[in-house]
């Protein structure tokens, strides 16, 4: 139970945040977004903008200055006329001050040629293709045996359509980028992201530098959940900005700018399809997803993955469909893929409980397997089955009802929903550092990214066990482009990956030791490229439980949730303390899903409407009354030297499922549409 | 955000006087500020009237109280007589925004807050309630919260307060300075239905400035409740703000107001008369919940606020028969 160790900074205000360096003699930019949902720009009027005291420049497609190979359409700032989404940054200005620049913002004056905006995502959208893979590189569709006749065959069908809207990660702080050109041609960027390492590769690419040029500097990030995992247009207007102006310039986007330039969720359409014997062991699985992409790149998120994981079945099929409609590209957020897939699927595999007359988790346990379906793997580890039994004793499943909408208290129906969990335990390879230092400490750098994980200090807690060595004499640096290069902070990699380059460059350090330390130190370096190449083939996942209980009203719809507990099985616990919280933050944000996030298309205009905190609604402290999450030991040898997996989003997975399943519950009503709120409860209590 | 002149009133006469063309009274600013940063309210002239000597409630003796327009949100709600003689007021204002924001905002300015309709905050759209004339994307766009009661072609905005529908089911009065002096106007008719000038949300002059509100005393049990997709800091979906007095299972007096249905805090006239002297039943509260949501017109997404309201007000009125 280690205490986070930059706590104190933290809370005191002294862990500088991305905007809150002190660069001298800073300019502020402020973005314009096109105001119509497609179309070109025809013409950009300055004249009014400029004329403001203070203005120092405005960036448009009518002057900006062309980049080099710019790997991302969305980093592909004024580069075409072409406006591909209705809030899309079309133009800059660079201002004395913060104020100045955003009020010359509303004075650019830009003419369009304006086009109808195609936006609502739908299952008979001529537009829908099969991508060549889905997000990272799954392939878009899997098929075995023969899931349409076998699921015709089953005694027991269940063939259900769920869909899951829009949603945007909203992280507290928001993209931010102090850019400042120094006067050797390189450039330095205060930034908030999940990894310097990618910022500095990506932002060189697209300004035609080295590598080397580009430093990115960001110890403290206030929060991602993968939005942050790839540079943004921030990045890229900061720097343009700062090279017009000849000076430093500071960006944060707006909150009301971030929801089309930041990324989010992509809403999906799902069909599930699960054909069973009588006593509820699956025959078939049939899981086809719809989803969108933008017209700027394809983002096809991986939805049905899951389903290749969960549960064994001898005839199975996932697909994915994509349409390229006019929005912002949406991507990465906590746990792509498996939250809306496994939202899908564990809320069908109540259904199919239901249909059954078979308790969910025994249904679950009759399903189990310890060969990955998909791919006929052999799993790792895998303790579903002892998540859930923990979880079924310590959440009370033994004392509830079978048949659902029978427990009232006054006016309250409750119910309790269970879930399972799954997210695979990913490793990328990486570099680190480790000195040890003349006065006895030791130093470990990694370009690593807290985003407030508590990444830091579970490395501190590696470095410091495999040196054997006090926590306190052990420093971990990170943050930083300069130090070894480090995958991002994302698919609940982090530490996993990093700590494994960690151990191993601690490891070449003691090696190199032998008695006293000279005055320059001793340094050691490790890359964990060749040992990943050189693992066995497993397939290598955590799995969870998880259990909510909701009460009901019956008279206005409104749901609350009492209880919740996840149980969760991913290897070696590093740190018990910020692990616990990672935990129950992705169950927070799973509650979250289940029963408020939405984000709102507007079709006439083609925009996300609910652009503030207000409007799109998140988890208040009163949402959350009683919730706790376990861990079951579990100890795999296959995995890394810390034998951990990641703990980062599995939190999320299953988490709405089981609130929904809760309600069905409390209440004997199936929502199928996220989320489930009074409106769409009432019409059927 | 354009500039702006700040200036702070030393008196409501001088706050009249600076109040000219394009001014505009800052009370807590946790609404107005907002509207600025995102180019919906453009005043040329902050004139601060937080500040002014409208910070007390004072109780009198026909149990009656008087809240000066100055008062912050969390103190009204802390007040001891608040709590004890008018419960409901205390009640609707703590289902309100957050602790920060409470304690910020005043009770005058909470009366005149702005709609949260999100076409009325994003100026890149049209909205006939910021720019009149332009047009109403609401009605076909996205409305799930917005009016089903009372609203128009021009506008199906709703007003966001819970204070001003407890004040509304009071019957409470609202104290103005204006350029001819001092009026009480009663709150039935300070908040307005939209027609076809929902740029005017009240019935103010140019320059009245609200330095009291009037709210007589309750007698009965009363009290409020909000409805919402989570369970705080978010806007009513619905709301209700609902006193009732029964004497040997009959209704003697009722007040009903409802909050997230119209462009004003709704009094339930219908209902009300529909209960006085009837049988305190659900089946009379039922009549009277229907006799009031007769005149409903819900829009595509938000017929949903029609049984909410129904059930709302027959569950409220039936715990406060059971406590009586």
């Amino acid at each position: 139970m280690t205490d986070r160790l930059e706590s104190r900074e933290k809370v005191t205000g002294a862990a500088k945040y991305a905007f809150e360096y002190a660069v001298e003699n800073a300019a502020y930019a402020a973005a314009v977004q096109a105001s119509v949902g497609k179309g070109q720009v025809r013409s950009v009027d300055t004249e009014a903008a400029l004329r403001l005291p203070g203005v120092l420049a405005v960036l448009s497609c009518e002057n900006a200055p062309n980049l080099g190979d710019v790997p991302d359409g969305e980093l592909a700032l004024f580069q075409s006329r072409t406006v591909s989404y209705r809030g899309q940054f079309v133009a800059a200005v660079v201002g004395e001050t913060l104020e100045t620049a955003r009020e010359a913002a509303r004075l650019v004056r830009i003419e369009y040629a304006e086009e109808e905006p195609d936006v609502r995502l739908r299952t008979d959208h001529p537009g829908l293709y099969k991508p060549d893979k889905v997000n990272p590189v799954f392939p878009s569709d899997t098929e075995q045996g023969k899931p349409e006749d076998a699921f015709r065959d089953s005694p027991l069908q269940v063939d259900v359509t769920y869909t899951t809207p829009a949603e945007h990660n909203n992280p507290m702080e928001p993209h931010t980028t102090i850019a400042q050109w120094n006067g050797d041609e390189t450039l330095t960027l205060y930034d908030s992201n999940q990894g310097a390492s990618t910022v500095q590769s990506t932002i060189a690419q697209v300004f035609d530098l080295d590598p080397t040029q580009v430093h990115v500097v960001s110890p403290h990030v206030g929060g991602g959940f993968g939005s942050k995992g790839t540079p943004r247009p921030n990045v890229v207007l900061a720097a343009m900005a700062a090279r017009a102006a000849g000076r430093p310039v500071k960006f944060a986007v707006p909150r009301q700018q971030m929801v089309a330039t930041t990324g989010y969720r992509t809403p999906t359409i799902q069909r599930l399809r699960l054909g069973a014997d009588a006593d509820g062991r699956l025959n078939a699985i049939l899981h086809e997803v719809s989803e969108q992409t933008s017209t700027v790149k394809e983002f096809a998120e991986q939805t049905a993955t899951p389903t290749r994981v969960l549960y064994k079945a001898p005839h199975r099929r996932t697909s994915h469909r994509v349409v390229a409609l006019d929005v912002p590209t949406p991507s990465w957020m906590r746990a792509p893929g498996e939250t809306p897939g496994v939202y899908a699927l564990e809320s069908a595999m109540d259904e199919l409980a239901v249909a059954a007359g078979i308790d969910p988790i025994e249904l679950r346990i009759r399903n189990d397997t310890d060969h990955e379906p998909g791919s006929g793997l052999p799993f790792s580890s895998r303790n579903l089955v002892a998540c859930l039994r923990e979880g079924a004793d310590r959440f009370g499943w033994a004392g509830r009802a079978p048949e659902p909408g029978v427990h009232w208290e006054g006016r309250k129906l409750v119910g309790m929903g269970v879930a399972s969990s799954t997210y695979p335990a990913y490793q990328r390879p990486n570099k680190a550092m480790a000195r040890a230092e003349h006065d006895g400490t030791f130093t470990v750098r990694i370009a690593a990214a807290d985003i407030g994980t508590g990444a830091r200090t579970a490395l501190a807690l590696i470095a410091a066990e495999t040196l054997k060595e006090d926590l306190g004499n052990v420093k971990v640096e990170i943050g930083d482009s300069a130090f070894p290069r480090a995958s991002v902070a994302g698919g609940s990699a982090g530490t996993a990956s990093w700590g494994t380059a960690v151990v191993r460059a601690c490891e070449a350090l003691r090696g190199k030791m032998n008695g006293a330390v000279p005055p320059e130190g001793i340094e050691a370096s490790a890359d964990t490229g060749d040992e990943l190449k050189a693992r066995d083939e497993y397939a290598r996942h955590a799995f969870g439980a998880q259990f909510a209980e909701v009460e009901v009203d019956a008279d206005t719809g409104e749901v609350r949730v009492r209880r919740m507990l996840g149980v969760f099985a991913a290897g070696r616990i590093i740190n018990p303390k910020t692990a616990r919280s990672q935990f129950i933050g992705g169950m927070t944000m799973g509650v979250g899903m289940a029963l408020m996030e939405e984000s709102v298309m507007d079709t006439e205009f083609g925009d996300y409407l609910n652009r503030d905190l207000a409007q799109y609604h998140v988890p208040a402290c009163a949402d959350v009354r009683d919730i706790d999450a376990v861990w079951v030991e579990e100890s795999d040898p296959h995995l890394n030297p810390m034998g951990s997996k990641g703990i980062g989003e599995i939190g999320i997975v299953g988490a709405a499922a089981a609130v929904g399943n809760a309600v069905h519950h409390a209440t004997g009503i199936r929502v199928r549409d996220l989320p489930i709120t009074p409106a769409r409860l009432l019409t059927a209590l | 955000m354009r500039p702006f002149a700040y200036e702070r009133a030393t008196s409501a006469e001088d706050a009249l006087e600076r109040h000219n063309d394009g001014a505009v009274y800052l009370g807590g600013g946790t609404n107005l500020v907002d509207l600025m940063r995102l180019g919906v309210e453009e005043p040329s002239r902050l004139v601060d009237v937080a500040h002014l000597p409208y910070d007390r409630i004072e109780l009198r003796p026909d149990g009656s109280l008087v809240i000066g327009a100055a008062v912050s949100n969390s103190a009204l709600a802390a007040d001891r007589t608040v709590r004890e003689g008018h419960p409901l007021l205390a009640q609707a204002v703590l289902a309100g925004a957050s602790g920060q924001i409470r304690n910020l905002a005043t009770v005058g300015g909470n009366l005149l807050q702005r709609t949260r309709c999100s076409y009325f905050q994003d100026t890149s759209k049209p909205c006939n309630k910021r720019d009149p004339g332009s047009g109403c994307p609401a009605r076909e766009g996205e409305h799930h919260n917005l009016a089903i009661l009372g609203h128009s072609e021009a506008c199906v905005a709703t007003h966001p307060s819970d204070m001003a529908v407890a004040l509304a089911a009071l019957g409470a009065s609202i104290r103005v300075q204006g350029r001819d002096g001092e009026r009480t106007i009663p709150i039935e008719d300070f908040h307005r239905l939209p027609d076809n000038e929902p740029e005017r949300d009240t019935t103010l002059e140019p320059g009245d400035l609200i330095t009291a509100v009037e709210v007589p005393p309750v007698g009965m049990p009363s009290r409020y409740r909000k409805v919402r997709e989570r369970a705080s800091f978010a806007f009513a979906l619905v709301s209700i703000a609902a006193a009732l007095d029964v004497d040997d299972g009959q209704v003697r007096d009722v007040r009903l107001a409802l909050g997230g249905v119209a462009h004003k805090p709704w009094r339930a006239w219908r209902a009300e008369e529909v209960l006085r002297g009837a049988q305190a039943t659900e089946e009379s509260f039922l009549r009277a919940a229907e006799a009031e949501l007769e005149a409903a017109e819900p829009l595509r997404d938000n017929a949903y606020k029609v049984p909410l309201a129904r059930n709302l007000i027959v569950r409220t009125l039936m715990e406060l028969g059971e406590g009586s």
